[in-house]
């Protein structure tokens, strides 16, 4: 008897969403597998990753704050694969928009007013968008690949951000450090949570996700560009060009990438550093997929991998672990999401060899 | 002429592990299989390529280490993609991702620990050449390796039956399964190949580019060498070309200050990504090109129709 994969009449929806859950569970399988090798009690590495971060008010609260970029990106992300456009430099994006964001937040640095955060997260759409419509203009006139040139892009992002803290947006009373000045507090996101670093931009992130919501199912934009990704000839014979749907997903991952990154500098961060962001730019791409390129199911993913983040500093602290065992957790879960993902066209079926020769 | 000796040492050790990389993810692609976790099977090479030197001190263990924690990470790609049917793009971006976060763990104890560098090998007459014996003939064994590589790869691609029946399968899959020839098996075998070759390129960079141990060290090398791919319109002489380009590339970012250049060194960091965006731009927009020579099968999933 052996085990064999029989394709499916149909794709099965109960595995669409059946999937994560047991990505999940053997993503925490191999962590415990992880924790006995580096010599970690399992049961104190999964309290330490899933339960100790949400045992307070203010771990909630964190896991708020971690989500929120995570959410926001993971949704733009999900429209955009979904059309097939690969835009993997979500992390550039998010490092010129919370650049381009906390610059505006330096020059109003004397100023006070309710004018000064709208236009912080104004300049981070906006100028995240441009960085991504140069991904956008170089794949529709000249036809080059997405991926690289989203992906370089973001290294030039980072290498631009740290020349800006260590040149002119360098405090000039910071003794040297490549760190901005503090914003003032007409700069800084409002607290939701007394006592939390919980902000509004959590509110702005679900907001995003009920916008993509509806964009997704109710709109022709939506429409097309599921068609655009599901069946590319027929969404082209319909008029739906192919050029106007990487343009609008590409301006909408670098918009919102980018108010993701003028979120955590004017947020969590409140100054500009060399490093705004753990690479949350690269996680959204674990997020969208985990939830499953949908809006909804890529709050709900964008939640988990927080938590993850949030359960590698406790890690951290608690057991000594190092940072990186939050990078191969969440890699692990999206390799066991792909491998499990072959369900919902395939089911396994235990054969005699007989059979076999029927389906080959 | 002293600038020019170690200018041309800069572009030799600069363009070794994107040579490596490159040539293994062209064999790849030649086989149909886009593999976008070069970058996550370089730094399993260098730093397990660099723990294995460490605890042993032998070179040749070091880069079997290495040849093979590129492997072992091609391998899951491929089971990912081979037989669960996972998408390629994802895939190997979750390779990527696994490669930075793993290499991260197990080089935990392994940051600050020096290393004295691979034994440049002395050949008999030529090393001691004026000049030319300096900068063509005292390299250690990877530099001679990734140039033989180019001719070996020329050779089995285009020389060879197995070559031609790997470039059918890249071209394709269905044409080449109909024939009987084992479509799955050799693309496996080509991935692993793809991942052996990225973990000889890693090891180049933790043991001879800059002989220690940093997180993140391949610094976007692996996404270089799939644009250099693309570059060489998937042919290996192009692919040497193209990597010692980049390397003269890198000759600006550490002799810039020699030279008197006054630019902060971020926007020298910076010359490898624009130059490769810049080579992208210049090489697709010519979209026939592409398609003629492009492995015509490159990305699609198979599935063995009855």
């Amino acid at each position: 008897m052996l085990p064999s994969l029989v394709k499916r009449q149909q794709p099965s929806t109960l595995m669409v969403y059946l999937s994560p859950v047991i990505a999940l569970i053997l993503s925490m399988v191999a962590g415990v597998i992880l924790f006995l090798i580096m010599k970690v009690s399992p049961f104190g590495g999964l309290h330490a990753f899933f339960i100790e971060p949400l045992s307070t008010k203010y771990g909630i609260a964190e896991l708020g704050v971690k989500a929120t970029p995570l959410v926001l990106i993971g949704v733009a992300l999900s429209l955009g694969f979904k059309a097939g456009v690969w835009n993997i430099g979500a992390e550039g994006q998010l490092t010129i928009g919370g650049l381009c964001g906390g610059a505006m937040a330096l020059y109003f640095y004397e100023q006070q007013g309710f004018h000064i955060i709208p236009l912080i997260l104004a300049t981070g759409i906006v100028s995240g968008m441009a960085y991504a419509s140069i991904v956008a203009f170089l794949r529709v006139k000249f036809n080059a690949n997405e991926i690289l040139t989203s992906l370089m892009l973001s290294y030039v992002a980072v290498l631009f951000l740290n020349l800006m803290v260590h040149g002119p947006l360098k405090d000039p009373d910071g003794f040297n450090f490549p760190e901005s000045r503090m914003f003032s507090d007409s700069a800084l996101l409002p607290i939701l949570l007394e006592g939390t670093r919980l902000h509004i931009g959590a509110l702005l992130a679900l907001t995003v996700v009920a916008i993509g919501w509806i964009v997704m199912s109710k709109t022709l934009l939506g429409y097309q560009i599921k068609a655009a990704g599901s069946a590319p000839a027929a969404s082209e014979h319909a008029g739906f060009r192919r050029s106007k749907v990487i343009w609008i997903t590409l301006l909408i991952g670098g918009g919102i990438a980018g108010l993701a990154g003028a979120i955590e500098v004017s947020g969590p961060i409140g100054q500009l550093q060399p490093s705004i962001s753990p690479g949350y730019g690269f996680t959204a791409i674990i997020v969208a997929y985990v939830g499953r390129l949908h809006p909804v199911g890529a709050m709900l993913a964008g939640i988990l991998l927080a938590l993850t983040y949030l359960g590698g500093e406790t890690a951290q602290i608690q057991l000594n672990l190092p940072v990186a065992v939050t990078g191969v957790f969440q890699a692990l879960l999206l390799f066991f999401l792909l491998a499990c993902d072959v369900l919902i066209h395939y089911r396994i079926q235990f054969t005699e060899q007989a059979v076999r020769v029927e389906n080959t | 002429m002293e600038m020019i000796g170690p200018a041309l040492l800069t572009i030799i050790t600069a363009a070794t592990p994107l040579l490596f990389a490159a040539l293994g993810e062209m064999v790849t692609e030649k086989s149909g299989v886009l593999n976008l976790g070069v970058e996550g099977m370089m730094i399993m090479g260098a730093i397990l390529g660099f723990v294995a030197v460490h605890f042993t001190d032998s070179v040749t263990v070091a880069l079997l280490v290495s040849i093979l924690a590129g492997s072992a990470m091609a391998a899951l790609f491929g089971l990912l993609v081979l037989k669960f049917h996972a998408s390629q793009v994802p895939t190997g971006l979750a390779l990527t991702i696994f490669g930075i976060g793993l290499s991260a763990l197990i080089g935990q104890s392994m940051v600050g620990i020096a290393y004295d560098g691979l034994p440049k090998l002395s050949l008999p007459v030529l090393s001691s050449l004026p000049f030319i014996g300096d900068v063509f003939f005292r390299h250690d064994i990877l530099v001679y390796l990734s140039l033989i590589m180019v001719f070996v790869i020329y050779y089995f691609l285009n020389k060879t039956r197995a070559g031609l029946i790997l470039r059918a399968v890249g071209d394709s899959h269905d044409a080449a399964h109909a024939m009987g020839y084992p479509v799955v098996k050799i693309r496996f075998l080509a991935i692993l190949f793809g991942g052996g070759m990225a973990g000889l390129g890693g090891a180049y960079l933790s043991l001879a580019y800059s002989p220690l141990w940093v997180e993140q060290m391949t610094a976007g090398r692996g996404w270089i060498a799939l644009a250099l791919v693309v570059f060489a319109s998937w042919r290996p002489g192009r692919v040497l070309l193209g990597a010692y380009l980049f390397g003269g590339i890198t000759i600006l970012q550490l002799h810039a200050q020699a030279l008197g250049i006054g630019v902060p060194s971020q926007v020298m960091s910076m010359l490898p990504y624009l130059a490769t965006i810049i080579v992208l731009v210049i090489i697709s927009s010519d979209p026939g090109k592409i398609r003629l020579n492009a492995p015509a099968s490159l990305g699609r999933p198979f599935h063995p129709s009855r």
